[in-house]
């Protein structure tokens, strides 16, 4: 009970500098949040892209219904493979008559169908880097009554790209953010330590114990990030309801996100304190 | 109680502090450490409070060994030295009580303990009545009457007082100096830093540890010089109380003649 009440009395007392260190912790993980708004998007944008890819074998008109049948089951069982499903010559013809209308009139007088029977192969969350595209790709192709596979390597490959910036990027930039923010709260709990400089020393004196005399700070610590966590989260959800309304349709964070963004600022500050105290208090029973 | 084994202590910039010094204090004695400043006195007190550890040597204080003893010992320690200091380190926003109180509250003691005890303290000590005073109320007397209380808290076995008169008129001194005896009176062992001449001429029964330039230069408690003779230029005694008894004599041998 002490340590919050001493370290509220603290924040209270100096309340210029609690304001000040909050509310720059609460702008360093504003940062982070909008950047984790970026990255949620982006990352819920890129796998509605990827749950298009798929691989199309187009197959050679020789083939029998129950080879199909059997091939078709048989790439189902491939542990990459979300579903496959079975475009028969007629059901693509009738797919391109609907999707070419220009060319509309002149589908019904084909005499013969031009268009080959197709395997349309989905993979699953996981399965979509370029690498398993590129295995599964390779091995549908080694039947030899498939005639051709298409996958859009190209564009597989880019969104894959896309996908590490993106991630890259939030660890280098969440990252340098986070040491700012930890580099904030060392400065105030520091600056905390020297305006109770003086009761320190009698409590070192008198014989309280280190952690006796450490807590308060790490609680202060503690504190100062919890609640930059809450205004870094307040000013996040503002700009995403500002994005949402004014610019383009955003996603929200998962709640899990916000939560441990909160947490995250609340043991920043208090590891942050924690290096400030054994810093600052290493004159402490010196011997 | 105290034990002092062939103690040194070199500080990296400004050198020697102390070079081997040896002494015992028993329990509930009470010991002038004087010598002139700079001699290592604050040294020593340090050294019994273990704030910092001989170069060489040993400090032995009740169980604690300066050699032996971990870091979390340390508060375990403090709490049997108290420590009184030259410029009262009285923290300026608590009252008087509140001062006694937050050394109570420190090292854990119960809210139902930590008020009567305060009230004894400062009763103890003849400040009672302006126990709800700030220290910026009080006079210098009664601002250290405040810092004994206050090292008393903890019923330490010993108290050390770093010139606790230095910043007293005579009269304030001689108060906080009988405070200090009634103190020892009761049982805890006392070492006084002073070099308040006043004083030590005034109450010559009590023992007296020199220093001079980091070396224990006389001990009264061993009847004589601790390295004789002492190292000091002859007819320059820093203190004459030392002599007092040779004074005395000389002055009867002088008065002698002439009446």
């Amino acid at each position: 009970m002490r340590p919050f009440r001493e370290a509220l009395t603290s924040l209270v007392r100096h309340p210029v500098l609690a304001v000040l260190s909050v509310t720059s912790i609460g702008l360093s993980l504003f940062v982070v949040g909008l950047f984790g708004l970026t990255a949620h998007n982006i990352a819920s944008a890129l796998s509605n892209v990827e749950e298009k890819v798929e691989i199309v074998a187009y197959l050679s008109d020789e083939i029998g219904e129950a080879r199909v049948r059997l091939t078709r089951s048989e790439i189902g069982s491939f542990p990459e493979v979300l579903s496959v499903r079975y475009v028969s010559k007629t059901e693509a013809l009738y797919n391109a008559s609907r999707e070419l209308t220009e060319f509309s009139d002149v589908f019904p007088d084909l005499d013969v169908n031009p268009l080959p029977a197709s395997l349309e192969i989905r993979l699953r969350a996981g399965h979509r880097g370029p690498e398993a595209v590129s295995a599964v790709a390779s091995r549908i192709s080694a039947y030899d009554f498939v005639e051709d596979v298409r996958f859009g390597r190209d564009w597989v490959n880019r969104i894959h790209t896309l996908r590490r910036i993106a991630g890259g990027a939030a660890v280098i930039l969440g990252g340098s953010f986070a040491l700012v923010a930890m580099l904030l709260v060392g400065t105030t709990v520091r600056m905390s330590i020297h305006a109770r400089s003086s009761e320190i020393a009698i409590m070192e004196n008198v014989g309280a114990t280190a952690g006796f005399i450490q807590r308060p700070f790490l609680v202060e610590g503690l504190m100062t990030g919890l609640l930059g966590g809450i205004v870094a989260l307040a000013l996040t959800y503002g700009a995403y309801r500002l994005l949402d309304r004014a610019v383009l349709e955003v996603l929200w964070m998962p709640d899990g996100w916000t939560l441990a963004g909160i947490l995250t600022g609340g043991l920043l500050g208090m590891l942050a304190a924690g290096r400030s105290v054994r810093r600052e208090l290493r004159s402490l029973y010196a011997i | 109680m105290i034990r002092f084994r062939d103690v040194t202590k070199h500080y990296p910039r400004s050198g020697t502090a102390l070079g081997e010094v040896s002494f015992h204090v028993r329990k509930g004695e009470f010991v002038f450490l004087t010598g002139p400043s700079g001699a290592g006195k604050t040294t020593v007190l340090r050294l019994v409070h273990m704030e910092i550890a001989p170069t060489k040597g040993d400090v032995m204080v009740s169980r604690f060994s300066s050699s032996r003893i971990r870091r979390r010992e340390i508060p375990q320690l403090r709490r049997r030295v108290g420590f009184v200091f030259q410029d009262f380190r009285l923290l300026e926003r608590f009252t008087a009580e509140e001062n006694v109180a937050f050394v109570l509250q420190v090292t854990g003691a119960s809210r139902s303990e930590i008020k009567p005890k305060v009230h004894r303290l400062l009763d103890h000590v003849g400040l009672a009545p302006r126990a709800t005073a700030y220290p910026n109320e009080l006079s210098g007397g009664e601002r250290q009457r405040v810092a004994i209380a206050r090292a008393l808290a903890t019923d330490p076995l010993v108290l050390l007082a770093d010139e606790p008169t230095g910043n007293l008129d005579e009269r304030a001194s001689i108060g906080v100096f009988e405070l200090v005896r009634r103190v020892n009176g009761l049982g805890t062992a006392v070492i006084f830093a002073t070099h308040d001449a006043t004083l030590l001429r005034r109450y010559q029964d009590v023992r007296v540890l020199e220093l001079e330039r980091g070396r224990l230069v006389y001990d009264s408690g061993t009847d004589a010089a601790v390295r004789p003779p002492l190292r000091r230029a002859p007819g320059a005694p820093i203190f004459e109380l030392l002599d007092e008894k040779a004074a005395a004599s000389r002055a009867g041998e002088g008065a002698g003649p002439t009446a």
